[in-house]
């Protein structure tokens, strides 16, 4: 019977109503937008929160945060947001598409990212003045890009970049690549990045660190299934899938 | 200077086999059905298409041959064809001056001499209009004087007059006829239309199946025709026959009497006018005399032409009033006769 | 019912799916003009966009010209060498064409970039770096719109009859000169439709030229990357300079049509 109503739902798909059943279990189908940098470890709470609530499926859409604010306010039919900057929350609970009081469930902090061998010796935010250097940052209209403008302020470094990416991803390749000396990103970014980027962590990063903000939605088309993600994010269990991945605890 | 060419060319089934002299100022016209090779042969001859085996030389030098290969552009030569290829966003002047510009003439004199030969195609006021504002004729025209204006050693004429209509046509063969009188090159000259060949041409090459079946002066050719495809170019009965003295037993069935006594293989041909039909057996005179039954009938200039079926089957040529007399319709069954001094015999 | 009036009507069934095509393009272009904040025009027409602006013509105008002398002797490679597997050649140049754009820029830095296959050794002979330059502007583009060019030119060769070349080597003219002064003329309109869809397709390009050439402003920013950049912070700007995009490319192109393309004398 029950799996009948998930093959229903999953027919039906992201709209799915909410169905609660007599027991107070949560079903049905939940529609999560998160910010592109927590695409690896929301895959593994959404796999966990499936696993804890059978009968529920999880769906993804992953993107830059101002993206998905701007879809939102479009009326895109999701049950939770999970945003890179409160900036991007903020976009959305000004036209109330959001009434809830949003949560910060992760905290994040820059790191400089260097090529493996780190063959244009930056080790300090300083060594990003170097023209000589090739540097990449993040635009300025990213939270990444901001979050350098800040740290660049309070240690009084005026940068020379080369490129000003579009996300961290991208400054990531160039990284990978060998393309740049060094690049400013977020710490669970070079770890996701694997051995071929290696971190140099600097005093002023802890000075502009990045809160992610996490909500349900208003028109919630799964009500009760978003609470539950959001409190599952939130949880213990959340907490150490974000922390494994280099996310700090807010 | 002699043209002198063996062309072997083998593509597929088809091959083209064909032995060929040109003297200089000569036009040699090679006539034949769709598909006979002619075009293959003038390919050649232009280097467009590689020789399979064989040479082409013009005196001592060697176009193509088993250690030589002149590629086109190297060759003297002027091609004019079949729908004229005139270079659509160039002006009539500067097609004519393209092959003198391509030689390396410098412009100013380039130009000189491809109005000068505008001139004498007679189109001086057409130097700047685009091919497309032509009319046939003055695009054939145009491509002629763009083909001479280098001066080439050897003309090729691809089916020259083919794209023309009846009356323009008349008209363009005259002036090409004038054209190739003052040329002093070697010219061959592709077609199947009979007309353009015999007056335009010094001799006949009749290629059938990639081979030479007939060669001659064009009056030869068209008063002995050797095979059913020339004969019928040249609009004449023909038939293949074994003579007895006057007596001649046809291959198709029949005997026709002829009037100079001959011995063995022969060829019999005469004119459809020639022959003259009656309803009733004619008596008298030392004629052929045979029934036969009308198989079609169909206008041929100011005549009637009408096929008869019956040993031999034949064409005769009769006026609209002998029509008219002998009411004839298809079915109907006649008598033909053609006197015996109106045929022409000679040895296969 | 007259004749003419049975030849002179449309058929529904092409006029109908014809203006729903139609509308289909032209609706979301209508969206955009409907919410640009006309007034907050002028401020927001910064030096920097000017700058933007300059550079994506510039840029795609240059990788037009790239495309066009590289481009028009492969398409002629293609439509009249004999050569072996030319079907398979064919088939891989359109390859940038289904290549998502992005991918195509970490393409070319995996051959061009600093540690490339062929850029490492550019870089150390010859001081040559193209990422994060103008010229890796032209380069990404001229990568992404090449195909463009060289399927519409290779059509028209295809198209054109090669007796017009034959014609031209009997009257004495190398394959070089029959090339320039025959065939090309001969394909001019498919040379010039090319090179307009070569045009538009590099001044549209976003993804290979911020993967490959990066993002700074007055050196590698392209209206596309401004565009993007300013929905990340500020979509009433986004608008604002897409719209001007569009008008700038329309114009050009509305020209060059007149020009070349409607007008021949």
């Amino acid at each position: 019977m029950r799996g009948v109503l998930v093959l229903a739902l999953l027919l039906t798909g992201c709209g799915a109503p909410a169905a609660t059943s007599d027991s107070g279990k949560i079903t049905g189908g939940v529609t999560v937008f998160a910010a592109a940098s927590l695409t690896e470890t929301f895959t593994q709470l959404g796999k966990d929160f499936e696993a804890a609530n059978p009968g529920t499926k999880v769906k993804f859409n992953f993107g830059g945060s101002s993206a998905l604010a701007q879809q939102l306010d479009q009326g895109a039919p999701a049950d939770v947001f999970a945003s890179a900057a409160p900036a991007n929350m903020k976009q959305v609970t000004d036209t109330k598409t959001i009434t809830d009081v949003p949560r910060t469930f992760a905290r994040n902090e820059l790191a400089i990212a260097v090529p493996k061998g780190n063959p244009g010796k930056i080790t300090t935010l300083a060594g990003f003045a170097d023209a000589g250097k090739k540097i990449a940052l993040c635009a300025e209209q990213v939270p990444c890009g901001a979050a350098a403008k800040k740290v660049f302020e309070i240690a009084k470094v005026t940068p020379a970049p080369d490129t000003l990416e579009q996300d961290v991803k991208a400054v990531l390749t160039k990284v990978s690549l060998g393309e740049v000396d060094g690049a400013l990103v977020y710490r669970t970014d070079v770890k996701a990045a694997g051995d071929k980027v290696e971190g140099v962590t600097f005093a002023e990063a802890s000075q502009a660190v990045n809160d992610y903000p996490i909500a349900p939605l208003a028109k919630a088309p799964n009500a009760a299934a978003a609470k539950a993600f959001v409190e599952f994010v939130l949880s213990d269990k959340g907490r150490a899938v974000l922390g494994a991945a280099g996310f700090g605890s807010p | 200077m002699t043209l002198t060419a063996e062309l072997r060319v083998t593509r597929g089934t088809f091959d083209l086999d064909l032995g060929l002299t040109i003297g200089p100022g000569e036009v040699v016209a090679l006539l034949g059905p769709n598909g006979a090779g002619k075009s293959t042969a003038l390919r050649a001859l232009a280097g467009l298409l590689p020789l399979t085996n064989g040479r082409i030389a013009l005196a001592e030098s060697t176009w193509d041959g088993s250690d030589a290969f002149v590629p086109p552009e190297e060759r003297p030569i002027g091609v004019v064809f079949q729908d004229y290829l005139l270079f659509a966003h160039l002006s009539a002047l500067e097609n004519v001056a393209f092959g003198l510009r391509a030689r390396g003439t410098r412009k100013a004199e380039a130009r000189t001499i491809a109005r000068e030969w505008l001139g004498r195609v007679g189109l001086d006021g057409h130097a700047h209009v685009k091919p497309r504002s032509l009319s046939g004729g003055q695009a054939q025209r145009v491509a002629l004087a763009r083909a001479l204006a280098t001066g080439p050693s050897l003309l090729l004429l691809d089916e020259p007059l083919a794209a023309l209509d009846a009356a323009t046509r008349l008209q363009v063969r005259a002036e090409l006829g004038r054209h190739l009188a003052d040329y002093a090159g070697h010219t061959l000259l592709v077609t199947h239309d009979p007309l353009d060949a015999m007056v335009l041409a010094d001799r006949l090459i009749i290629l059938e199946n990639g081979r030479a079946v007939q060669e001659g002066p064009p009056a030869e050719v068209a008063r002995r025709p050797r095979t059913d495809y020339v004969a019928q170019l040249v609009g004449l009965n023909f038939y293949r026959g074994t003579a007895t003295g006057t007596t001649v037993e046809l291959d198709g069935g029949g005997r026709l009497t002829i009037a100079e006594p001959a011995w063995g293989a022969v060829h019999i041909a005469f004119p459809p006018t020639a022959v003259s039909l009656y309803s009733a057996q004619p008596s008298g005179s030392p004629r052929n005399v045979w029934p036969v039954t009308v198989a079609g009938i169909e206008p041929h200039a100011h005549t009637t032409r009408v096929r008869l079926d019956g040993a031999p089957a034949v064409l005769a040529d009769v006026t609209t009033a002998t029509v008219a007399d002998l009411r004839l319709r298809p079915g109907d069954r006649l008598w033909a006769a053609v006197k015996a001094t109106e045929t022409h015999t000679y040895p296969v | 019912m007259t004749r003419r009036q049975v030849r002179g009507r449309l058929p529904v069934v092409l006029v109908l799916p014809a203006v729903l095509g139609l509308a289909f393009l032209l609706v979301p272009l209508a969206g955009l003009l409907v919410r640009t904040p006309w007034t907050s025009l002028p401020t927001l027409l910064s030096a920097e966009v000017g700058e933007a602006l300059r550079l994506s013509l510039v840029c795609a105008s240059l990788a037009t010209i790239c495309c066009l002398a590289l481009g028009i002797p492969l398409a002629w490679l293609l439509a009249r060498s004999g050569l072996p597997g030319r079907g398979f050649l064919r088939a891989l140049v359109t390859v940038p064409l289904v290549l998502p754009p992005v991918v195509g820029g970490v393409a070319l830095l995996l051959v061009l970039g600093r540690k490339g296959l062929v850029g490492q050794y550019l870089d150390a002979w010859f001081g040559i770096s193209l990422p994060f330059t103008t010229a890796g502007v032209v380069v990404a583009e001229a990568f992404v719109a090449m195909p463009f060019l060289v399927i519409s030119v290779e059509g028209a060769l295809r198209a054109a009859d090669p007796r017009y070349e034959e014609a031209a080597a009997t009257l004495g003219a190398s394959r070089w000169l029959t090339f320039r002064r025959v065939t090309l003329p001969s394909v001019l309109p498919g040379v010039v439709a090319g090179a307009v869809l070569c045009w538009a397709r590099a001044l549209g390009e976003f993804g290979a030229t911020i993967t490959f050439a990066g993002n700074f402003p007055g050196e590698t920013t392209t209206m596309p990357l401004a565009v993007y950049l300013a929905l990340e912070s500020d979509p009433d700007a986004a608008i604002v300079l897409s719209v001007v995009l569009l008008l700038v490319s329309v114009g050009v192109l509305a020209g060059l049509r007149d020009r070349w393309i409607s007008g021949p004398s």
